[in-house]
């Protein structure tokens, strides 16, 4: 076990999540606002090479983010486009963050149907 | 007590004074950071196990939307996020949160346009917006390639 991984995603992924924090409390952005501004962002900041370097120092203090959905989008495809060419275009994203979207969808809806209404106390 | 408008609203400022900024951030990068680090833990557990490290990742991330959307069913994670904001809200456990939430609170209207539809009040527009950038980001990528 190394100790060094585990204070880097805390450094790392903390003080993203305190920057995000500085511009919910400065803009009133909803959070849908911030997820998606987010997940764009992540696509953007690795389509000009500047996330990987972060995933490699942090590593999950980079991936867990919601940062960490538009890098595994863009690095997708970057992947297919490589293989396959335009129809990579297409396919990667998706591929790419398959695992997340499939668990966030039957997650949700599982544990959904299993909740429970809030008592009023 | 005869209060004009003015004098009304200072006193709801002094009676109700947003938490100041740094207290927020402080929250938010202490509950963020252990999330990350739980994540963390969970990729290495992934990774001795013999996964790669893509693979692992993509273990990580299914096993923290989990988590989320447990805490949340459990009416746990929106006690966490009442502190930690931002925090709660940037991981991926807190896009679990957003499914789940409104998916729960609008259960009783039905399975179809009540849970399933609802399940996509945020994760749509994040869905939309973030397969959107990759696919123009695809697309780039192709045209460079040929030039």
């Amino acid at each position: 076990m190394n100790w060094m991984d585990y204070f880097n995603a805390f450094w790392v992924g903390g003080l993203i999540c305190a920057i995000c924090q500085i511009v919910i409390d400065k803009t009133k952005l909803t959070p849908a606002r911030i997820l998606v501004t987010l997940v764009v962002l992540g696509v953007i900041l690795q389509g000009f090479g500047l996330y990987q370097p972060v995933v490699d120092y942090a590593g999950a203090g980079a991936t867990v983010p919601l940062l960490g959905f538009g890098y595994s989008l863009a690095k997708g495809v970057a992947k297919a486009v490589a293989e396959q060419g335009l129809l990579g275009a297409f396919t990667g994203g998706v591929t790419g963050a398959a695992g997340g979207i499939a668990a966030a969808i039957v997650f949700g809806c599982l544990f959904a149907l299993l909740s429970k209404p809030k008592s009023k106390s | 007590m005869n209060l004009d408008k003015e004098q009304y609203q200072q006193m709801l400022q002094q009676k109700s004074p947003n938490s100041p900024l740094w207290k927020d951030c402080l929250k938010a990068f202490l509950i963020g950071g252990l999330i990350c680090m739980v994540g963390q833990g969970v990729s290495s557990f992934y990774k001795a196990r013999g996964l790669s490290v893509a693979d692992s990742a993509a273990a990580t991330s299914i096993t923290m939307v989990f988590i989320g959307a447990l805490l949340t069913c459990l009416h746990l994670y929106e006690k966490i996020a009442k502190h930690a904001g931002a925090g709660t809200i940037v991981p991926i456990t807190g896009f679990a949160n957003a499914i789940v939430s409104p998916a729960m609170e609008f259960k009783s209207e039905g399975l179809v346009l009540g849970l399933g539809a609802k399940l996509f009040a945020i994760a749509g527009p994040v869905l939309v917006y973030g397969i959107s950038a990759s696919v123009i980001y695809g697309l780039i990528l192709v045209i460079m390639q040929g030039a």
